[in-house]
C-alpha cells in the first residue's frame, strides 16, 4: 500500500471513530446520566446466539440480569426469556446537534432486559453510552486546545522566526516561560476563582481554552526554526528582491513550507491535549456530575473496591487508548511521508 | 578497676534486658486495680492499626481531630468511663461516686495507689488540676462546652487526698457520662507550663517520649514523622485481668499513617495490620471474599449512631454581600418545599448505592440502633414524587414546559449541592438526590469540595446553597446534641449564630431540649426528647438521609475482641486485647 494511502485509511478509522462519539445519542442505548438504580456496577450484559435448546441465531439475543439474593451487586442471568438485539429502536429523548429531537437508538432491547455493552457504574448507569458521550468533551477539548495552540504557535513562530531581532529573543523567553509553569496549579488556581458551579459548556471551554493557551510553545519553536530556514532560500530572495511583500512571502512561499510540521504536530497534540483533558478531569477539576468525560469516568478507578472488582469501568482507557494510538499512527504517516519529499 | 568497670557493663546490660523481658509487675499492695472480665489473655506482641492522617497534637486538651483522639485515648484515661459495649458508664479512675439529692453535687473516691506512665503518683490534686485547665477560657479546649452548665463552669474542689467533689450550677441528666473522655492530667508536668502561659505548646507531636505521662494502657515511645507512632505498655497501669495479672497484654502498639481508607484496607487485606477501624461497605464487600484464607474476621454491627443529612442554607446573610442566594433562600425557608424534597429523595437507593445496602434509612436524627433513645413513633414517609409535586404546587411553584420547576416569581429553582470530597458515600448521595430533584424539575448540580473548604463555607462564609453532612456517633444520649438542636448552638447548621430562636418551634426546640438536659428522670426524658424529634421531623431542617452500619475488621488471632457501635470501635477495650500466637502482628 503506498503510503499516501495509509495515511488515508488512517484518517478514514479516525473520522469513522470520531463520528461514534459526535452520534454518542444515537449510537448509545441509554442517556448517559438516566440511572437504573437496581443494577449498580453489573457487569456487561452476555450476547448470546445460541439458546437453551441449542439453536443457533443469526440475530443475538441476551437475558434479563437480576441481583442475585446472596449477594450484593451480584448478578446472573435469567434464563427465563430471551430478548433479542434489536436494531433502530425507540428510547430516551435526546437533541441531535443540539435542536433535532429524535428517540431513535442504534441499538435496544425491550425491558425488562438491559443492553449494557460495557456494564454499569456504580448509579447503574451504562458504562458505554457514557464512555461515548465522554468522548464528546474528551476528544473535543482536544481537538479545540490543539486548534488553539497551533493557531499561537503558528502565528507566534511565523513572526518571531521571520522578523528575528528583539522580537524572537523575546518571544523566545516567553515560550521558556510557559514551558516550565506549573500549568496543573496553574489550573487548580484558576478554578478556585470561578463559581462552584460551572456548566458543562464552561467548563469544556475553560480546559480546552487553559491548555491550549499553555500548549502552544511547542508547535511556535518548531514553526520559527522553519521559517527561519526558510526565508533564507534563494526564491525567497528572489521574490524579496523583485518587491515582494512580508505578507506575500510569508503567505507565498514561507507558510505552505511548515504544513507538514504543523499537520505532524496537530496529529501529536490531540492526544496528549485529550490525555490531558482526562488528567484534569481525573483529579476532579472536569466537568461535574451527571456529565460524562473520559477523565471523570476513570476517576471512580480511584476507588479501590471499584479498581479490583469492576473490570469494566477501565472502557474509557481502552477507548483513550484507541484514539490515541490512531492519531500517533497518523502523526508517523504524515511524518514519514514528509520526510521522504525531497526538499 | 578495669574488671570492676566491666562487671558493672554487664550488670547493666543483664539489668535492662530483665527490663526487656520480663512481665509487668504484679499489684504492689495498696494499688486499688480495677479487674477487668475478659478472657485471660497472653502478654507480648504488637498491634498495628493504619489511621488515615498524622495525629496533629498528643495533648489531650486541645486535640480536635480523630486520628490525635484515637491516639490519645489509648494513652489517657478518664474519672467515670462510658463502656462502649454496654454504653452505661462505670467507673475508671474514680472507684465510685455518690450524688446529693438534687443532683447538683457528685462526690467522686479515687483509685488509692495509682501511678502515671512515669512512675509519679496520682491524687485528688491531679483531678483538680485537669479540670482548672480543661474549663479555662484561654485554652479554648473543645471539651469545655460540656463543662459548662447553665453558663457556668462545673466547680470542682478537693474534698481528701483521693476524694473530689464537683458541683454543677444546675441539675443535670446522666451527668456521670461529663466526665467520659475527660484525660487526667499529670500536675507535677504541666503545672508549671500552664502557669508559664506555655500550656498550648505541651506535649505537640514531636514532644520527647518521657516528657508526656498519661494514665493510659500504653505510653509514648516514639514518633516517627511521616511513618508511624509507637507507644509501649504502661508498666504501671491500674487495670489487671481475673488472675491479677496486670494490663495491658500487648507490648506495643503501633500507628501507621495510611493516607485514606483503601489504603487502609490494602494493608489490612495484606496483614500488615491487625485492626481495621471502621471501612465503607463496598471494602467490606471486598475484604469478605478471602476473610477466612486471610486469616481475619469482619464484624458488620448494624446501623452506627451517625446521621447524614442534606442541609439547606437558612443562616441570616445580612452583611454578607450575598445577595446572589436571596432566591434560593426564599425556597429553603419554605417548608413546604423541604416537604418537597424529603418527599422526592429516593433513600432506599442511597442505602443501596452509596452504602451497598449496609446502611438504614433516616427519618429523625435518632438512628434505630440507639434503642434507649430511638422514636419509633416518628412517621417514615414513603418516597412520593406525586405528592412532592403537589406540596410544590400549594406552595405557589409551577413547571415551565420544558419540566423546569419555577418559584412563586417566575424564577427556576437551581441550585448546588456540595459534598465532601473526601467521602465518596456523600459525594454518591448527592448525585443520587441531584437525579432525584431533577424528577421535580429542579436543576441541581452536585460538586465535591475538599473538607475543610466546605467547612469554611459553612461555618464561616455561609457561601453555599445546599451541602451534604453527617453528625453524631459519639454518644447514645441526647445531651451531646445540644449544641445542634438549640438556636444558639455552636452546631445550629441550619441558622448559625442566632440570639433567640427565629421560629415558634425552634423556641419549643430550645425549651424541650433544656428540660431534658435537667430532667433525671429516664422515661420523663425520654418523652421530651421524643417530642423534640417529631418537632425536628415536621420541620426538617436537615432532611435525613441515612445511617451506614458500623463495619470492622479484626486479625483472627486477636483474642478479647468486642466491636462497638461507639467509638472508638475496636480500640476501646485494647489493654484486653491480646494475640493468641504471641509471634503474630508483625513482630
Amino acid at each position: 500500500m503506498s503510503p499516501r494511502r495509509k495515511i488515508w485509511l488512517a484518517l478514514a478509522l479516525l473520522m469513522a471513530l470520531h463520528l461514534f462519539v459526535v452520534f454518542a445519542d444515537f449510537f448509545a442505548p441509554y442517556s448517559p446520566a438516566s440511572q437504573n438504580r437496581d443494577f449498580p456496577l453489573a457487569p456487561p450484559t452476555r450476547l448470546h446466539f445460541r439458546d437453551a435448546a441449542g439453536h443457533w441465531h443469526l440475530r443475538p439475543f441476551l437475558y434479563a440480569t437480576v441481583p442475585r439474593l446472596d449477594g450484593i451487586n451480584e448478578y446472573e442471568e435469567s434464563r427465563g426469556q430471551e430478548y433479542p438485539v434489536r436494531f433502530f429502536v425507540q428510547g430516551d429523548a435526546y437533541k441531535l446537534a443540539g435542536f433535532l429531537s429524535s428517540r431513535l437508538h442504534l441499538l435496544g432491547v425491550d425491558a425488562p432486559a438491559q443492553i449494557s455493552l460495557a456494564g454499569t457504574d456504580s448509579y447503574g448507569r451504562d458504562v458505554f453510552s457514557r464512555v461515548l458521550h465522554g468522548g464528546r468533551i474528551s476528544l473535543g477539548a482536544g481537538l479545540f486546545a490543539a486548534l488553539i495552540s497551533l493557531s499561537i504557535g503558528t502565528l507566534v513562530g511565523t513572526l518571531s522566526g521571520f522578523y528575528g531581532g528583539w522580537m524572537d529573543e523575546s518571544v523566545m523567553r516567553l515560550t521558556e516561560l510557559f514551558l516550565v509553569l506549573p500549568w496543573l496549579y496553574l489550573l487548580l488556581a484558576v478554578r478556585s476563582f470561578l463559581p462552584l458551579h460551572l456548566s458543562p459548556l464552561q467548563t469544556f471551554f475553560l480546559l480546552a481554552g487553559v491548555i491550549g493557551t499553555i500548549g502552544w510553545t511547542r508547535p511556535a519553536r518548531l514553526v520559527r526554526g522553519v521559517v527561519l530556514s526558510a526565508k533564507h532560500r534563494q526564491y525567497v530572495l528572489a521574490s524579496r528582491g523583485f518587491g515582494a511583500s512580508d505578507l506575500h512571502i510569508l503567505r507565498r512561499h514561507i507558510l505552505p513550507q511548515t504544513y507538514g510540521v504543523l499537520l505532524t504536530q496537530a496529529a501529536l497534540l490531540v492526544p496528549q491535549f485529550v490525555i490531558a483533558e482526562v488528567t484534569l478531569s481525573f483529579f476532579g477539576l472536569g466537568v461535574n456530575e451527571p456529565a460524562p468525560s473520559w477523565g471523570n469516568l476513570l476517576a471512580s478507578l480511584q476507588q479501590y473496591n471499584v479498581l479490583v472488582s469492576s473490570w469494566w469501568m477501565f472502557a474509557p482507557a481502552l477507548a483513550l487508548v484507541v484514539f490515541c494510538l490512531g492519531y500517533t499512527i497518523l502523526a508517523n504517516l504524515i511524518h514519514e511521508q514528509i520526510q521522504s519529499i525531497p526538499a | 578497676m578495669r574488671r570492676l568497670g566491666w562487671l558493672a557493663v554487664l550488670v547493666f546490660v543483664c539489668v535492662s534486658l530483665g527490663q526487656a523481658v520480663s512481665l509487668p509487675a504484679q499489684p504492689v499492695a495498696g494499688e486499688e486495680l480495677q479487674i477487668s472480665h475478659g478472657e485471660i489473655g497472653r502478654y507480648g506482641g504488637r498491634l498495628v492499626v493504619a489511621q488515615k492522617s498524622e495525629p496533629k497534637t498528643l495533648n489531650p486538651v486541645l486535640a480536635l481531630d480523630a486520628p490525635s483522639r484515637e491516639v490519645m485515648g489509648r494513652m489517657n484515661a478518664d474519672l467515670i468511663h462510658i463502656n462502649r459495649d454496654t454504653q452505661q458508664t462505670e467507673p475508671a479512675l474514680a472507684q465510685s461516686w455518690k450524688v446529693s439529692p438534687d443532683g447538683r453535687v457528685f462526690l467522686l473516691q479515687l483509685r488509692h495507689g495509682l501511678r502515671f506512665s512515669d512512675g509519679q503518683p496520682f491524687d485528688a490534686d491531679d483531678v483538680v488540676f485537669s479540670f482548672q485547665v480543661y474549663m479555662d477560657a484561654k485554652l479554648n479546649s473543645p471539651q469545655r462546652d460540656m463543662l459548662i452548665i447553665a453558663g457556668k463552669p462545673i466547680a470542682v474542689e478537693k474534698a481528701g487526698p483521693y476524694a473530689v467533689r464537683f458541683t454543677l450550677a444546675q441539675p443535670y441528666a446522666a451527668a456521670e457520662r461529663l466526665f467520659d473522655s475527660v484525660a487526667m492530667l499529670p500536675r507535677h508536668l504541666l503545672e508549671k507550663p500552664y502557669r508559664d502561659g506555655k500550656f498550648e505548646s505541651v506535649w505537640s507531636i514531636s514532644a520527647p517520649p518521657a516528657a508526656i505521662a498519661g494514665l493510659g494502657p500504653f505510653r509514648l515511645k516514639e514518633y516517627v514523622p511521616g511513618q508511624r507512632l509507637v507507644l509501649e505498655r504502661n508498666p504501671y497501669y491500674w487495670k489487671a485481668d481475673r488472675n491479677k495479672n496486670r494490663l495491658p497484654y500487648l507490648d506495643e502498639m503501633v500507628f501507621l499513617f495510611a493516607g485514606n481508607e483503601d489504603a487502609q484496607v490494602i494493608r489490612f487485606q495484606a496483614g500488615d495490620t491487625t485492626v481495621l477501624g471502621r471501612v465503607g461497605a463496598e471494602n467490606y464487600t471486598l475484604l469478605s471474599k478471602d476473610a477466612a484464607s486471610r486469616g481475619y474476621a469482619l464484624y458488620d454491627l448494624g446501623p452506627s449512631l451517625e446521621y447524614n443529612f442534606l442541609l439547606f442554607n437558612q443562616n441570616d446573610l445580612t452583611g454578607k454581600k450575598l445577595e446572589k442566594l436571596a432566591p434560593a433562600q426564599s425556597w429553603f425557608t419554605n417548608l413546604q418545599f423541604r416537604q418537597a424534597v424529603s418527599l422526592a429523595v429516593d433513600r432506599n437507593a442511597i442505602v443501596r448505592l452509596a452504602y451497598a445496602g449496609r446502611a438504614v434509612p433516616l427519618w429523625g436524627n435518632v438512628s434505630p440502633s440507639n434503642k434507649l433513645w430511638f422514636d419509633s413513633a416518628l412517621p417514615r414517609p414513603a418516597r412520593s414524587v406525586e405528592k412532592a409535586r403537589e406540596l410544590l404546587k400549594g406552595a405557589g411553584f409551577s413547571w415551565r414546559g420544558d419540566g423546569q420547576l419555577l418559584d412563586p416569581k417566575g424564577r427556576a429553582v437551581e441550585f448546588t449541592i456540595i459534598a465532601s470530597a473526601s467521602s465518596a458515600q456523600r459525594a454518591r448521595m448527592a448525585t443520587i438526590i441531584q437525579d432525584d430533584l431533577g424528577k421535580l424539575g429542579m436543576n441541581v448540580h452536585a460538586v465535591s469540595l475538599e473538607f475543610r473548604a466546605l467547612l469554611d463555607r459553612v461555618f464561616q462564609t455561609y457561601d453555599y446553597e445546599a451541602v451534604i453532612m453527617g453528625l453524631g456517633g459519639g454518644d447514645a444520649d441526647p445531651n451531646p446534641e445540644m449544641n445542634v438542636w438549640l438556636s444558639n448552638g455552636s452546631t445550629h447548621l441550619w441558622r448559625l449564630g442566632e440570639n433567640k430562636p427565629a421560629s415558634a418551634w425552634e423556641a419549643e426546640l430550645d425549651q424541650l431540649m433544656q428540660k431534658q438536659m435537667v430532667e433525671r428522670n429516664h422515661s420523663k426524658r425520654k418523652q421530651l426528647y421524643d417530642r423534640a424529634q417529631q418537632i425536628i421531623g415536621q420541620n426538617l431542617p436537615f432532611i435525613f438521609l441515612a445511617t451506614p452500619n458500623v463495619l470492622v475488621g479484626a486479625r483472627s488471632d486477636l483474642g478479647n475482641v468486642k466491636p462497638a457501635l461507639l467509638e472508638p470501635n475496636l480500640l476501646w477495650n485494647v489493654e484486653e486485647l491480646y494475640l493468641r500466637a504471641a509471634t503474630g502482628g508483625g513482630r
